[in-house]
């Protein structure tokens, strides 16, 4: 007995030798990336319910709206070759592409498309993503290529909408688009692994500029083990790093800075004592200094901002505004005199400990402020309770946080300082304010439309509604095999552009 | 029989028990899966929605029975995280848990097995005394560490595996077991260092007693001695403490699981607990209490076997 078990043994450790110069990747097959994403895609693979920024940047590449967002921010037409808008603004007749496929083969029909914009907007049971979408009226399949939808009231921002991948167009014949994602994509998504990875492939009968790479692989790998892999070559490519992760990496690696396109800030609980008082919040603008957060916490990387839009948004912008509060320890020190609080006070950061550059950040924060003679500490929290206590329950007095953009329009940005928005977490209220962005909603001319938002940012600065700091610099990390990254003004992680160099 | 049989009881109430706080666990610690699903695009209505679909709003008691009823039937419930069976999840994880944690445990009993006797058989020599202090310090350093250190040596210096280059076994078995290697030593080795320490004190003190003089009286030579009579009655204490070890390796693999980026349970087990994914997390910490307390009461029904004496 003992002698078989002997004998089975070695003969398994000889086929092992034997058989271990065969795995691993072979040399040559560079047709094949491998993606390192911080986390797994957790919420949904229908897109339409996809609602985390990190499951639809990687969604990006399997799904398309009828419209779709090119490098610069700009629509272009994807799923629809063209669209028209009747004169009176409330309907959009789209007319869609020729021969269009999706991954399973079936040609993209009008039915599609309406039974995607519809399950989309909510109208079919499932609370839609986009809240803008409630405006619409109904979708009408006209003709086979053609649908027209019709809103309830303007809204020149509809078509950017309709470019989200949370209005991707998906046919009507998948049972289960939570578990089986087919959209039109330059990747059609082939299987996954909880927690291990998501495999895509390149969709050969895509209707545009084909992918290059064949196979893509999502590989889901947690803080620092991500540096490990990219040093070790398992992970040829990962976005979203940190100066410090970025300085462990070698010459391996081609390392591209772009920014993160959020709104960081020290958000206030605009309605809790003592930063309903102007005066308070401006003292804590007075007593920042971004440019110090920014060298100590970021290595000096980062673009400072002064309201709540960020830079690529270009003519929404308002580059000044970063310089309002110079940091100025007497003057915020009198200020706060004027407004009783002569001996400063004590206030609790709360920050999603898992988001290292924010709890960093409040650090540095905790040291601007004592010397202004406010007592700040940091409460580190999970960022399941951070949802539940400071976005959704609103408990809390600051906080140290990123806010994106869910579309290229300065609404997605600004629309949540209106005092009735629901996602309106800093409670933030200003009749004038309100007034501006109910404006806002009915302006059609453009060049208006963009005063109003430029006088919102404006206001929201002059305000002091909340400690406005920076958007953060993103750094990716591209082996040096591949080419091609391109940045979008958006949450977007674009791998049909990526190439092996020559 | 009767005393297999008050085991089984006892381990049935443990898994009842523990499946109980786990269940009750999730309700103390603050945080919802709903607002993790829905992140920062929540709004009051979406909430009330989804948590009326995923069934969140019926009582807690009528939850755990049904979710017990489900689970005893092998019907894990679905995740919310990823809208599939947990059990097709899981079926894919456990293996690669259940081959880590053997795979160490081979290890520890092939090191610690030979060792142990070589030192006790050597106590005065000086060699004996440098794996001694070697253990000493082997004890003293966590297995995550061990596997920093070992991703550290033999990843990116010598570049004799590549760090998160797991394989999956569908994909290569063979590649599987090489990668499973390193993490497997990183969970072995302390754990192989304690048990040297307990077997050579456990042989030296069996060395001592009369029947081993009575053995060598009647000629025995000292391997013979040391074989035939003392390894037998040393082993007994030895055994309990693998037992343990391995139940405690079940768990432990799941930290150097972390550190090797391997896929198995407990990542898994990580974040279904930060996200609030309960069906996930209250299956793979009822399949994990269920392998410890099955491995305990297999020992214990093992040590009976080796030593009759036990009731």
């Amino acid at each position: 007995m003992r002698k078989r078990i002997v004998f089975t043994l070695s003969v398994l450790l000889t086929l092992t030798i034997a058989l271990s110069g065969c795995s691993g990747r072979k040399a040559g097959d560079s047709s094949r990336i491998v993606v390192g994403i911080p986390q797994d895609l957790e919420d949904s693979l229908d897109p339409h319910k996809a609602a985390a920024a990190g499951t639809r940047e990687v969604l990006f590449n399997v799904f398309e709206g009828l419209l779709k967002p090119d490098v610069n921010g700009d629509l272009i037409p994807a799923v629809a070759k063209e669209y028209t808008v009747s004169d009176d603004g409330l309907t959009y007749s789209f007319i869609l592409r020729d021969g269009i496929k999706f991954h399973d083969g079936n040609p993209v029909t009008a039915q599609d498309v309406k039974y995607s914009i519809e399950k989309s907007a909510g109208m079919t049971g499932d609370a839609s993503l986009i809240a803008a979408f409630s405006n619409i009226d109904k979708v009408n399949a006209v003709s086979d290529s053609q649908v027209d939808i019709v809103l309830k009231e303007r809204d020149v921002d509809f078509p950017a909408y309709l470019a989200s991948v949370s209005a991707a167009i998906i046919p009507m014949a998948n049972a289960t688009p939570d578990t089986t994602p087919i959209g039109t994509g330059p990747y059609k998504y082939v299987s996954r692994s909880p927690q291990e990875n998501v495999i895509m492939e390149r969709f050969d009968d895509y209707w545009g500029e084909k992918a290059n790479i064949k196979d893509v692989e999502f590989k889901i790998e947690v803080g620092d083990a991500m540096i490990m892999d990219l040093k070790g070559g398992s992970v040829d490519m990962s976005a979203r790093l940190s100066v410090t992760q970025v300085k462990q990496l070698g010459d391996e690696f081609d390392i591209l800075e772009g920014s993160m396109n959020l709104v960081q800030a020290l958000y206030l609980n605009n309605k809790v004592k003592p930063f309903d008082d102007v005066r308070v919040r401006q003292a804590l603008c007075y007593a920042t200094d971004t440019q110090e957060i920014l060298d100590l916490a970021f290595d000096g990387h980062g673009a400072p901002i002064g309201s709540s839009v960020f830079p690529a948004f270009g003519k929404y912008f308002i580059p000044e505004l970063a310089d309002k509060y110079p940091r100025d320890v007497n003057k915020a020190k009198e200020l706060l005199k004027e407004a009783g609080y002569a001996d400063g006070f004590d206030m609790t950061i709360t920050v999603p400990s898992n988001y290292i550059p924010h709890v960093d950040t409040a650090q540095v924060l905790v040291e601007q402020l004592k010397e202004a003679g406010i007592r700040a500490t940091i409460n580190q929290v999970e960022w399941n309770t951070w949802l539940s206590d400071v976005y959704a329950g609103r408990s809390y007095e600051s906080t140290v946080i990123g806010v994106d953009a869910s579309s290229m329009t300065a609404e997605a940005l600004l629309g949540r300082f209106y005092s009735k928005a629901d996602n309106n977490f800093a409670n933030y209220s200003n009749a004038e304010y309100d007034r501006l962005y109910e404006e806002s909603r009915i302006t059609f001319d453009d060049a208006r439309r963009t005063e109003l938002y430029k006088d919102m940012e404006m206001i929201l600065a002059d305000d002091a509604a909340n400690v406005y700091i920076q958007d953060m610099a993103e750094f990716v990390a591209l082996n040096k095999k591949f080419e091609g990254y391109e940045f979008y003004p958006l949450y977007v992680l674009d791998i049909a552009k990526l190439k092996v160099k020559e | 029989m009767k005393y297999i049989g008050r085991k089984a009881l006892i381990m049935l109430v443990t898994v009842l028990i523990v499946t109980m706080l786990v269940f009750l666990a999730f309700r103390v610690i603050p945080g919802d899966p709903v607002l993790n699903m829905l992140g920062t695009s929540a709004t009051p209505e979406k909430v009330e929605q989804l948590r009326e679909q995923m069934g969140l709003n019926r009582p807690l008691p009528v939850r755990y029975i049904e979710w017990l009823r489900d689970f005893f039937f092998g019907d894990m419930g679905k995740s919310y995280t990823y809208g599939i069976p947990v059990r097709s999840m899981l079926a894919d994880k456990v293996p690669i848990t259940i081959t880590l944690t053997l795979l160490a445990f081979v290890f520890v009993v092939a090191i610690s097995i030979p060792l142990g006797i070589f030192t006790a058989k050597h106590e005065d020599k000086w060699y004996s005394k440098a794996i001694d202090v070697l253990n000493q310090i082997t004890m003293s350093i966590p297995s995550f560490f061990v596997g920093m250190l070992l991703t550290y040596l033999f990843g990116l210096i010598l570049k004799w595996f590549k760090p998160g280059g797991f394989v999956n076994y569908k994909v290569s078995p063979v590649g599987f077991i090489l990668y499973l290697i390193y993490p497997a030593i990183a969970i072995a080795l302390p754990k192989a260092a304690m048990t040297v320490k307990l077997l050579k004190s456990s042989v030296l003190k069996e060395g001592k007693l009369d029947y081993v003089r009575t053995a060598y009286s009647r000629g025995n030579s000292t391997d013979e001695v040391l074989y035939k009579h003392v390894f037998k009655n040393a082993l007994i204490p030895v055994i309990t403490f693998l037992g343990m070890t391995l139940a405690d390796m079940v768990a432990g693999s799941i930290i150097v699981e972390q550190v090797f980026s391997i896929p198995g349970l407990g990542r898994l087990l990580i974040t279904s607990i930060s996200t609030r994914d309960y069906p996930v997390a209250q299956s793979i910490i009822a399949i994990i209490a269920c392998l410890v307390i099955m491995i305990n009461f297999l020992v214990d029904v093992l040590y009976k076997m080796v030593d009759p004496r036990i009731r």
